[in-house]
């Protein structure tokens, strides 16, 4: 009896070794997916997801790539940097897929970048914009790339808008200390703002579990007059100091950085009414005339069952990406497509013409967007 | 000086939710001794249920408030049935640990049930902002510090004026005597973690639509401070909680205001330090008899 069992598992074993071989030989082409669909950045995560959904979708309707469908794989990060690390660890080691989606946000993506070049799997985040995702500053990391513009070109941007379109001269600059996405951003803006000629009247930080931020805009509005307010962090917060600096009798515009974009940045506020006069520079603009953005927003809206944003444009834009990429590689061998990946040449996507500079950074325009009452009201485009 | 009471103004309004906090908290240790860690967590369901309250079951204010406080009241009841009864022979290290485990368990089960992203409550609350003699008051605000003030209130009467409270003094001078005397002991336990839970959760519905945010860790920073507002205030007596906690929100308030952000904390524990080495029995903690 015992004889037997021991000879039923291991058919099972060598059965299951077999299933294993005949997915592989039927010839799916796996693509890690490792975003945010729990935890703080989830809100970043989730739209990834669901455009990655959708364009793994069409491009398997279409014939998928090389002739074979697309597979992918998805983690949680928890936007939790260990579990990121461990999750791109899983995909390159068991899973051994072709290529990593990832992470949404900057840390969770610098964390795991090191293990992507260690097992040499390219990885391309999509919207993490730090600019030390994609090297340490003096070397590019090989394997690591991103869709999106880095955090110094959107702080310039947004204190050029700030100097020319509004016609600002004195800036408060208000951040949170706990992130390096905030960090940056202050830094660079507080700089670029000074070289365009303007002051930097008051800089205030905050940690990120802070919710009460009135004894610092107190502090703003008698540090003396500025024109211009810049809130450097993401929509959990930022939302909750525009509706407090609103309420403060703050009235001045309120300029920041893509993590303004997100559904709760109004509810946070405290209503509609709070978030007038608020600009923030992103990747996309559900405004836009172009016919290939008409048509995504479409698609999205009806497979996601909400309108797109930013975020989900960009994740669309890597799945094509990393389509070109291996087509041009005429291979599924992480390293050959890797090569690909860098000498990619005008990729266009719906975010804009993608090429990408030494260090793995794309190339493209930003776009600034105004709200008005909470909604998306004009966006204009600023080359790079 | 229009500045420094602008910041008074703030000050007072976090202040008011450390106070409310912190009632509980020195409620339940006045009694029994138990540094419910657990507390603040009770707090972040408040929000939850309130949040609930008001969104699925539409309830105006004036109702989401009881309610939630019923609610939250009935939870602490049933945590304190299952967590804290069979261990109250035994270690307060014991007790102790099993309030940090509650209050995990708490954290994770809200998270698991609600998702461990961030809510955002409707507008119930009237929200404007006036102006008197150049300084800026919010409704909001102004709901939050009266409400405060009126549950400490009601707590001084219930303890000091009640049969109910008589039990409660009882039962925190020598619970076996006050058994012997015909108290029940028990309920006595219960009704105090009722109502503890149930102030824990007036401050969480009034902080989730003051703030608009609620989140399933929202209680464990604001838990510590009251805490250390209780300390301060002289744990186990009622006034120094609510003085405690007005206390560290001003201090808080100051440090933000004049110095930076960034310390606030860091000045709130060197604070909580300095009393425990200075004052060990708080600010109010002189008369030991009138501990509740």
């Amino acid at each position: 009896m015992k004889r037997i069992l021991v000879l039923v598992a291991t058919a099972l074993l060598v059965l299951s070794g077999l299933t294993a071989c005949t997915s592989t030989d039927k010839g799916t082409i796996k693509i890690g997916v490792n975003v945010e669909l729990t935890g703080e950045a989830a809100v970043y995560g989730q739209p990834e997801k669901k455009a990655i959904e959708l364009a793994v979708k069409e491009i398997n309707d279409a014939g998928g790539i090389l002739g074979k469908q697309v597979e992918a794989i998805y983690y949680d990060t928890k936007t939790d940097g260990a579990e990121s690390t461990s999750n791109v660890t899983k995909l390159a080691t068991e899973d051994k897929v072709v290529a990593i989606i990832g992470a949404a946000i900057s840390g969770t993506t610098m964390a795991a970048a090191p293990v992507a070049n260690q097992y040499q799997v390219p990885m391309i985040t999509p919207s993490g914009s730090n600019a030390k995702v994609t090297n340490d500053g003096t070397t590019v990391y090989p394997f690591v790339y991103r869709a999106c513009f880095i955090d110094p070109f959107q702080g310039v941007v947004i204190a050029n808008f700030s100097s020319t379109e509004l016609g600002a001269t004195k800036a408060a600059v208000i951040g949170s200390s706990s992130s390096d996405y905030a960090k940056d951003l202050a830094t660079i803006f507080a700089d670029q703002f000074e070289k365009n000629g303007g002051t930097v009247v008051a800089e205030e930080y905050y940690t990120d579990t802070d919710t009460d931020f009135n004894a610092i805009l107190t502090k703003l509005q008698n540090a003396g007059e500025f024109d211009v307010l810049f809130i450097a962090d993401y929509a959990v917060r930022a939302g909750l100091i525009i509706g407090q600096a609103r309420t403060a009798g703050i009235t001045v515009p309120i300029v920041g950085p893509d993590g303004f974009e997100s559904p709760d940045l109004v509810a946070l506020a405290g209503g509609a009414d709070k978030v007038n006069d608020v600009y923030f520079s992103t990747h996309f603009s559900a405004l836009s005339e172009d016919q290939a953005v008409k048509d995504f927003i479409a698609a999205y809206t009806a497979s996601a069952g909400e309108a797109p944003s930013a975020l989900s444009a960009l994740a669309y834009d890597t799945v094509y990406m990393l389509k070109q990429a291996i087509e041009d590689a005429d291979s599924t061998d992480p390293v050959k497509v890797n090569t690909a990946l860098e000498a990619i040449k005008d990729f266009k996507g719906i975010t804009g013409t993608i090429n990408f500079d030494e260090w793995h950074n794309p190339i493209k325009s930003a776009i600034i967007v105004e709200l008005v009452n909470g909604e998306q009201a004009s966006a204009t485009v600023v080359n790079p | 000086m229009l500045e420094f009471l602008q910041q008074m103004i703030n000050g007072l309004s976090i202040g008011s939710i450390y106070a409310l906090i912190a009632l509980g908290y020195t409620m339940v240790y006045g009694i029994i001794k138990l540094i419910n860690f657990a507390h603040g967590d009770m707090y972040m369901i408040g929000a939850y249920v309130g949040m609930i309250s008001v969104t699925t079951f539409k309830l105006p204010f004036v109702l989401a408030l009881p309610a939630t406080m019923i609610v939250t009241g009935v939870l602490g009841v049933v945590i304190e049935r299952i967590a804290y009864r069979p261990l109250r022979k035994s270690t307060r290290v014991a007790a102790l640990i099993t309030a940090i485990g509650v209050s995990f368990f708490l954290q994770n089960a809200v998270s698991r049930i609600m998702g461990a992203k961030i809510y955002t409550f409707p507008p119930v609350l009237d929200n404007r902002t006036f102006m008197f003699y150049g300084l800026r008051f919010n409704t909001q605000q102004i709901a939050i510090f009266v409400t405060a003030i009126l549950l400490m209130i009601l707590l001084q009467v219930i303890v000091k004026k009640t049969k109910v409270g008589r039990a409660m003094r009882s039962v925190a001078v020598d619970q076996d005597a006050a058994k012997l005397m015909g108290v029940n002991v028990d309920r006595t336990i219960s009704l105090t973690f009722a109502i503890g839970s149930s102030l824990a959760a007036a401050a969480g519905i009034l902080v989730g639509i003051y703030y608009n945010t609620i989140n399933p860790l929202m209680g464990f920073a604001p838990g510590l401070k009251a805490f250390v507002a209780a300390v301060f205030g002289g744990i186990g007596i009622i006034p120094g909680a609510m003085i405690g906690g007005f206390a560290i929100g001003l201090i808080e308030t100051m440090v933000s205001g004049y110095g930076s952000t960034l310390y606030k904390d860091a000045v709130v524990y060197v604070i909580l330090i300095l009393v425990l080495i200075i004052k060990p029995s708080g600010l109010l903690g002189k008369n030991r008899k009138e501990k509740v």
